[in-house]
């Protein structure tokens, strides 16, 4: 799966766990939570999310890899090879 | 012949969730929505643990625990719960404080408190922002020497009144005194205390009702006036749980039951390392609670006096007087006809802290005494706010102690679960046997109403991971 394909499954997520979020204007290398708004709970749910469509897990201690949107491309990308760009 | 509360239930399912409070509501609806089979037990006939209410001939309805909550629940009902729910809860406005160091109303905002403390109670506003950007920057990671206290007299040195208005309510709210560590309070004050308080318009009956309705569209499994004896374990894995002497199996359980007694009674020490039990043994649990519940009569009203009254005749906030039987501090929450719109009925509750030795030991006489001697002090109380409410109660009752470890089998009738070093050892208890949780009213910080709920979500999220690795290995085993 490529890395704007991550990017763009992340904001769908968000766009579920934070309907409030603004996520059109998304800066790819600042933290999430420092222009959404997210607070830990939301990263929760995103774990909670990507667990439950992709069968991936992400172990408590990796949560502050999905900071930015190119950190969760480039943490996730291993993580999501085998599965299909759908 | 007792109705079979547990007929047809399934052979096997990933989660039994031990106790219907809101912690374990919502990792049961978490859990369903991530696909896993859910069976949650609760042995009262009622789900919602203390957050509950209950009916009187006369139609009046109390609300046990609906005096106010945080505005994070809104988010956390729309997320982890529906949209209808979160569109019920509204905002009080009308919080008072009544007593011999000073008399104001607030929305409990940080706006309005800064304003008040910076024109009222005369300190700096750069020192009031300080104080508000410290307790908003506290964490869980955290040092946890510093206690309340010391953070009050770090800001607010020889300043009674100052921490009785900060205080006051944070004690009402989770039993939390000045010697407890202040990133607790910190943590809650910025949750509790920064943008108003909250209640579910509609009442605790109709909220668990909505919760019931989407549990079962998500399909979970829930029994009633089911009592579990004891969690199985085997080779320090989880096998099950014993319920009416049934046992029914399951890869993990979710314990919604208080952290003592999930690790005294229903696992047992024999099961856990000693260091464990030594822990566990340490947590002190917090305090209990006393409430008076009034009902108006049919026809009568009573005018607007404001929503959630801290009243007190202590010269200074004093945590053990707080909770001494001889009351001298109550909230009162008051309950018009629009918290159950369509309904044109009045209430008043009256909570206090209390102490469980207080009133354990009681013979059944003294203690029906202390119980008339609690409301007569209670409505004599409310005459100050209310003359003449005397004439328009048609129902009194006292609940104590004693009556929250009755209905919630909560150790010591705890009302707000542990002191903070309750929610390490909550964590803690999957690494002692696997496929074992709790969530429920622990470390201060994780209680209340968001509290649990909010933890009910982030232990469902270890649970869930948990089935997914198990899930993963007997896949594996299987081919
Ligand atoms: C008087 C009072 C006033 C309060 N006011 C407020 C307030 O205004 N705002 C706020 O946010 N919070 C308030 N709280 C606190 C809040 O209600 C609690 O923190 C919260 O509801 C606790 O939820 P919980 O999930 O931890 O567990 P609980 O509500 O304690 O639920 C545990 C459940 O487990 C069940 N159970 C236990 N053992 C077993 C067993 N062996 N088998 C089957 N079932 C079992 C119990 O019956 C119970 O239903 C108040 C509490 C009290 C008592």
């Amino acid at each position: 799966m490529g890395d704007q394909r991550i990017k763009n499954i992340i904001l769908e997520i968000i766009a579920i766990v934070a309907p409030d979020a603004e996520i059109t204007d998304v800066k790819t290398d600042i933290r999430l939570r420092d222009q959404l708004d997210l607070d830990s709970m939301d990263f929760l749910d995103i774990v909670m999310e990507l667990r439950k469509r992709y069968k991936i897990e992400i172990p408590k201690e990796e949560y502050p890899e999905l900071a930015t949107l190119d950190s969760c491309a480039a943490y996730l990308g291993p993580k999501l090879a085998g599965v299909a760009a759908t | 012949m007792v109705a079979d509360r547990l007929r047809d239930i399934k052979s096997h399912y990933d989660v039994v969730i031990i106790g219907s409070g809101l912690a374990g509501l919502t990792a049961a609806n978490c859990l369903a929505k991530c696909g896993r089979s859910v069976l949650l037990l609760e042995q009262h006939y009622n789900f919602g643990g203390m957050a509950t209410w209950f009916h009187r001939k006369g139609g009046h309805i109390f609300d046990i625990s609906l005096h106010g909550f945080p505005i994070g629940m809104i988010k956390s009902c729309r997320k982890y719960w529906t949209k209808e729910i979160s569109d019920s809860i509204v905002q009080l406005k009308g919080i008072r404080f009544d007593n011999p160091q000073f008399q104001l109303q607030t929305t409990f905002d940080r706006q309005d408190f800064t304003r008040i403390l910076v024109e009222e109670f005369g300190i700096e506003s750069e020192t009031v922002e300080a104080f508000f950007d410290a307790a908003r920057g506290m964490d869980f990671y955290d040092d946890q020497s510093m206690t309340t206290r010391e953070l009050f007299e770090k800001f607010f040195p020889g300043r009674s009144d100052v921490v009785r208005m900060l205080m006051e309510p944070i004690a009402y709210a989770n039993g939390s005194t000045l010697d407890d560590p202040a990133i607790s309070y910190g943590i809650v004050f910025s949750n509790f205390m920064s943008k108003g308080v909250y209640i579910f318009r509609g009442g605790t009956d109709k909220l668990i009702y909505m919760m019931r309705q989407e549990l079962k569209a998500n399909g979970v499994d829930v029994r009633k006036q089911v009592l579990v004896d004891r969690v199985v374990v085997e080779d320090g894995t989880v096998r099950g749980v014993m319920a009416n002497d049934k046992f029914i199996s399951c890869g993990a359980v979710l314990s919604n039951a208080n952290l003592k007694t999930t690790i005294d009674k229903l696992v047992g020490h024999d099961q856990l390392s000693p260091e464990f039990v030594a822990q566990a043994k340490a947590v002190r649990l917090n305090n209990s609670s006393c409430q008076v519940f009034i009902g108006i009569r049919e026809g009568e009203t009573l005018d607007h006096i404001g929503d959630l009254l801290f009243t007190s005749v202590d010269p200074e906030f004093d945590s053990v007087r707080l909770c001494a039987k001889d009351v001298t501090s109550r909230t009162f929450s008051m309950y018009y006809p629009d918290t159950r719109p369509g309904s044109n009925r009045y209430a008043v509750v009256s909570s206090t802290n209390a102490n469980w030795d207080d009133w354990a030991h009681l013979s059944e006489d003294d203690y029906q005494t202390e119980k008339k001697h609690l409301i007569e002090t209670t409505i004599a109380a409310l005459e100050k706010y209310i003359p003449d409410v005397r004439k328009k109660i048609d129902h009194v009752e006292a609940a104590t102690p004693r009556t929250f470890y009755h209905y919630t089998h909560q150790a010591m009738g705890a009302t707000f679960g542990t002191k903070f070093e309750g929610l390490q050892v909550s964590m803690d208890l999957p690494k002692q046997i696997h496929g074992l949780f709790h969530a429920g009213s622990v470390g201060i910080i994780m209680s209340g109403w968001l509290g649990a709920i909010n933890y009910g979500v982030i232990v469902a999220n270890e649970v869930d991971s948990l089935c997914h690795e198990d899930g993963k290995s007997e896949g594996r085993m299987a081919s």
